[in-house]
C-alpha cells in the first residue's frame, strides 16, 4: 500500500451533500478488469457535459464549465473538501481508485459512509472527519481564496491552514500505523495464520454444516 | 455481559484475534463473487502467489453486466455484444477455474443476481458470516446471518485469509410492531423505515429489524428489508431466526442434510437477540401508518406515500436540506409541491436484488393480469433474479401475463438497477423501478428513478402514472 505521511496541495470544494459512489465513478467504468486508470472519469456526470464511455479519448470531450472541478483555479489539487456522508452508496473501491488516480490525497468531510471510508485506507488515501462548523468555515475560506492550500500531517494528526493555525483530527491508531508504513493488510494477517487455523479447526467441529458447500 | 444482540452473538462466535484498539479479525464462512468486483483481487493473489485459504467458503456467479435478451443469451458469452463486459464475464470463468472456485456461470439455470442465488441455494445459512464486493450483501441478513458488503481489496483479504480485518458496529434495532395494510410491503417498509431515520442514519451501526409486523413477513419480504439497510447507512441488516427461515432453507441444494440438519436447526433457533439485550439505539414504527411508498428525489430518503405532494423547497428552513431538494428537483424535472400520481413515467423495471424473487413476480402479474400496458410507457420490463426464480414463474404462467400485458420478459441478472448493460434508462425518462437505488444516472445517464414495490410498479405501467395499489 501507498505510505501516508505529509501532504500539502490545493483544496477543491465540492458544495454537496451525500454524493454516491455513482457521482464519483458512473457505472460503466466498472468494466474495466484493472485500479488505474479511473482518473480521467472522476466524477463523469458533472465534469463532462456529454456520456462517458470507458474507451472514449477524453481530452477532447465537452466540459462543464460550471463544474467546480474545471475551474483552472483548482488544477492539481489534491485535497477534497465535501459535506456530509460522503462515498454513500455502493461498495465499489473504483471509488477511491478513481479519486487516488486523479491526485487526491485526503478527504474532508463531516461524515463518510461506512464501506468507503474503509476502502480508502486500503489505497493510501486518508478520509478526515472534522466538525461541520470547521468543514463550514474552510468552504468560506477555500472559495474566498485563490490557491488556498492546506497541509496534511497524519504523524501529527492535524489539517494545517495557510496562517499556521492547526485543525486536530482523530484517526484510528492501526489505520495510522499501516498507512505511515504502507503495510498490506494481507501480510499482517497472514501473520496470524496459526490462530486462523486454530478458529477454522474449532468452528469446523463445533458448526460443520457451515463447511458443506462442494461442487 | 450477559445479554447480547443477535449481532453481538455472530461476531463473538467468529472472533479470531483482537487488537488492543479493538480491531479485529473475524472469520468468514461465506465469500460471494461476482464479476465487477473481484478481478483486481483475483489479480491482486496472482501478483503475491497466493492461493484462496479455503476454496469451498466461495460461490460465485456473474451477473452485473451479463445481457438480459434470449437472443444475447443463447449464444453464451460469444454473445455478449458489449467486447468490454464479455472480457469481464470471461475474467470470472477463468479465475473461478483457476483457483477451483464454484461458478454458475452466465448459462447455468441457477445463475442470478448473487444475493438472489445465494439464499436459493441454501449457500445463505444462519449464523454466517457472508461477505461480497457488493453493498447489497446485507440481503443475507434477513436469514439471520451477519452479511455485509467490502471493497475489492477486501474480497482479495478474504481470498487470501478467509478473514475480515474490522472494527464492530454499535447494535440498532429497528421495531416495527402492528398489522401491515393490504397493499403494502414489504418494499413500504424499508423505504418508511429510510424516510425516517435517513440515508445517513445507519452509519456505523448493525441494524436488526424486529417487531411483530417484520416476524410476519416472508423470508424474501425480509431480504427485502434487511437488501436496502445499506440505503439507511448500515452495512449490514439482520433479522432473528424463526420457523420461516428454518421452512425457508429446508431441502436447499447446499443445506446440510439428516442428522446434520438436526444439530444445525438446534443451534440455528437461538440466534436472537437476548430479551434484556442492550441497543446502542432503538427505532420504532408502526405498520398501521405506513402507506405505499414512492421516492420523488435522488437519494432514498426522498420518499413519501403515494398519496403525497413532493416537497415544496420554499417550505424548508435548514438550508443545506433546501439546497439538496433543489438540486433533486432540479435533475429530476419535477416540481416542488405537486403530486406523486401527477408525476408522468416512460419506463417500468421489475427485478433486482431488492424485488425479483418469485413472490415479487406473483405480486406484479397479480396487477397486470388481463390488463394492459399504459401506451405512454415506452418500456416495461420484468428481469427475474436467477434462472430457477425465471422458471419457477414460468411454470406459474407468469411469463405469459406479463408478455400478454405488454411487459418483457427477459433472462436474470442486474439489469437497469445499475445499467450496466444494455438496459438503461433514457436521458430524462422517469421510471418506476423496484431496485433501490434512485441516484442520479443510477440506471441510465439522466435517467430519473422513483423506487416503488413490485405491485405499485406494475399499477404505474397499467395507469401510465402511480396509483394507490390500495384502491386496486
Ligand atoms: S441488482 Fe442492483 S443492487 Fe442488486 S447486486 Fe445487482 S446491481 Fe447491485
Amino acid at each position: 500500500m501507498k505510505k501516508f505521511s505529509t501532504e500539502k496541495g490545493i483544496v477543491l470544494p465540492l458544495n454537496r451533500a451525500n454524493v454516491d459512489t455513482d457521482f464519483i465513478i458512473p457505472k460503466q467504468f466498472l468494466k474495466s478488469i484493472k485500479r488505474t486508470g479511473f482518473g480521467p472519469n472522476l466524477f463523469d456526470e458533472h465534469r463532462y457535459l456529454d456520456k462517458g464511455e470507458p474507451d472514449a479519448d477524453n481530452s477532447v470531450r465537452p466540459l462543464n464549465k460550471e463544474f467546480v472541478m474545471n475551474q483552472p483555479r483548482y488544477a492539481g489539487a489534491s485535497v477534497l473538501l465535501a459535506r456530509e456522508n460522503f462515498g454513500c452508496g455502493s461498495s465499489r473501491e473504483h471509488a477511491p481508485w478513481a479519486l487516488d488516480d486523479y491526485g487526491f490525497r485526503a478527504i474532508l468531510a463531516p461524515s463518510f459512509a461506512d464501506i468507503f471510508f474503509n476502502n480508502c485506507f486500503k489505497n493510501g488515501l486518508l478520509p478526515i472527519v472534522l466538525d461541520k462548523a470547521v468543514i463550514d468555515d474552510l468552504f468560506v475560506e477555500v472559495e474566498a481564496t485563490e490557491g488556498y492550500q492546506l497541509e496534511i500531517d497524519l504523524d501529527a494528526q492535524v489539517v494545517r491552514k495557510p496562517t499556521g493555525e492547526e485543525i486536530p483530527f482523530e484517526v484510528d491508531q492501526f489505520r495510522k500505523h499501516c498507512l505511515l508504513n504502507g503495510l498490506d493488510d494481507i501480510g499482517l494477517t497472514l501473520e496470524d495464520s496459526a490462530a486462523i487455523t486454530a478458529f477454522e479447526t474449532t468452528w469446523r467441529t463445533k458448526s460443520p454444516w457451515y463447511f458443506t458447500l462442494s461442487n | 455481559m450477559s445479554s447480547k444482540t443477535l449481532y453481538d452473538k455472530i461476531w463473538d462466535a467468529h472472533l479470531v484475534t483482537q487488537r488492543d484498539d479493538g480491531t479485529a479479525l473475524i472469520y468468514i464462512d461465506r465469500h460471494l463473487i461476482h464479476e465487477v468486483t473481484s478481478p483486481q483481487a483475483f489479480e491482486g493473489l496472482r501478483l503475491a502467489g497466493r492461493k484462496p485459504w479455503r476454496a469451498d467458503a466461495n460461490f460465485a456467479t456473474p451477473d452485473h453486466n451479463i445481457p438480459t435478451t434470449a437472443a444475447e443469451r443463447r449464444a453464451g458469452i460469444d454473445g455478449i455484444l458489449d467486447p468490454i463486459s464479455k472480457i469481464q464475464v470471461t475474467t470470472l470463468d477463468d479465475n473461478c477455474n483457476e483457483f477451483g472456485i464454484l461458478e454458475m456461470n452466465m448459462n447455468d439455470i441457477r445463475q442470478g443476481i448473487v444475493h438472489v442465488v445465494g439464499p436459493e441455494q441454501g449457500a445463505t445459512l444462519p449464523g454466517m458470516t457472508i461477505v461480497c464486493g457488493d453493498s447489497h450483501t446485507s440481503t443475507h441478513g434477513a436469514l439471520g446471518a451477519l452479511a455485509h458488503g467490502i471493497g475489492t481489496s477486501e474480497v482479495e483479504h478474504v481470498l487470501a485469509t478467509q478473514c475480515l480485518m474490522a472494527k464492530k458496529a454499535k447494535n440498532m434495532l429497528v421495531r416495527v410492531d402492528g398489522e401491515l395494510p393490504h397493499g403494502v410491503t414489504a418494499k413500504d417498509i424499508v423505504l418508511a423505515i429510510i424516510g425516517k431515520i435517513g440515508t445517513a442514519g445507519g452509519t456505523g451501526y448493525t441494524i436488526e429489524f424486529g417487531g411483530d409486523a417484520i416476524m410476519a413477513l416472508s423470508i424474501e419480504g425480509r431480504m427485502t428489508v434487511c437488501n436496502m439497510a445499506i440505503e439507511a447507512g448500515a452495512r449490514a441488516g439482520l433479522i432473528a431466526v424463526d420457523q420461516s427461515t428454518i421452512d425457508y432453507i429446508k431441502g436447499r441444494p447446499f443445506a446440510p442434510k439428516g442428522e446434520l440438519w438436526d444439530r444445525a436447526v438446534e443451534a440455528w433457533l437461538g440466534l436472537r437477540s437476548d430479551k434484556d439485550a442492550l441497543f446502542d439505539k432503538v427505532v420504532e414504527l408502526n405498520a398501521a401508518e405506513i402507506e405505499p411508498q414512492v421516492t420523488w428525489g435522488t437519494s432514498p430518503e426522498m420518499v413519501v406515500s403515494v398519496n403525497g405532494s413532493i416537497p415544496d423547497p420554499a417550505q424548508e428552513q435548514d438550508l443545506s436540506r433546501r439546497e439538496s431538494i433543489l438540486q433533486a428537483l432540479k435533475y429530476m424535472g419535477l416540481k416542488g409541491g405537486s403530486a406523486i400520481k401527477e408525476i408522468k413515467l416512460d419506463t417500468i423495471f421489475i427485478g433486482s436484488c431488492t424485488n425479483s424473487r418469485i413472490e415479487d413476480l406473483r405480486a406484479a402479474a397479480k396487477v397486470v393480469e388481463g390488463k394492459k400496458v399504459a401506451e405512454t410507457i415506452e418500456l416495461a420490463m420484468v428481469v427475474p433474479g436467477s434462472g430457477l426464480v425465471k422458471k419457477q414463474a414460468e411454470e406459474e404462467g407468469l411469463d405469459k401475463i406479463f408478455i400478454d400485458a405488454g411487459l418483457e420478459w427477459r433472462e436474470p441478472g442486474c439489469s437497469m438497477c445499475l445499467a450496466m448493460n444494455a438496459d438503461q434508462l433514457g436521458d430524462g425518462k422517469h421510471c418506476a423501478s423496484t431496485s433501490n437505488r434512485n441516484f442520479e444516472g443510477r440506471q441510465g445517464f439522466g435517467g430519473r428513478t422513483h423506487l416503488v414495490s413490485p405491485a405499485m410498479a406494475a399499477a404505474a405501467a397499467i395507469h401510465g402514472h402511480f396509483v394507490d395499489v390500495r384502491e386496486l
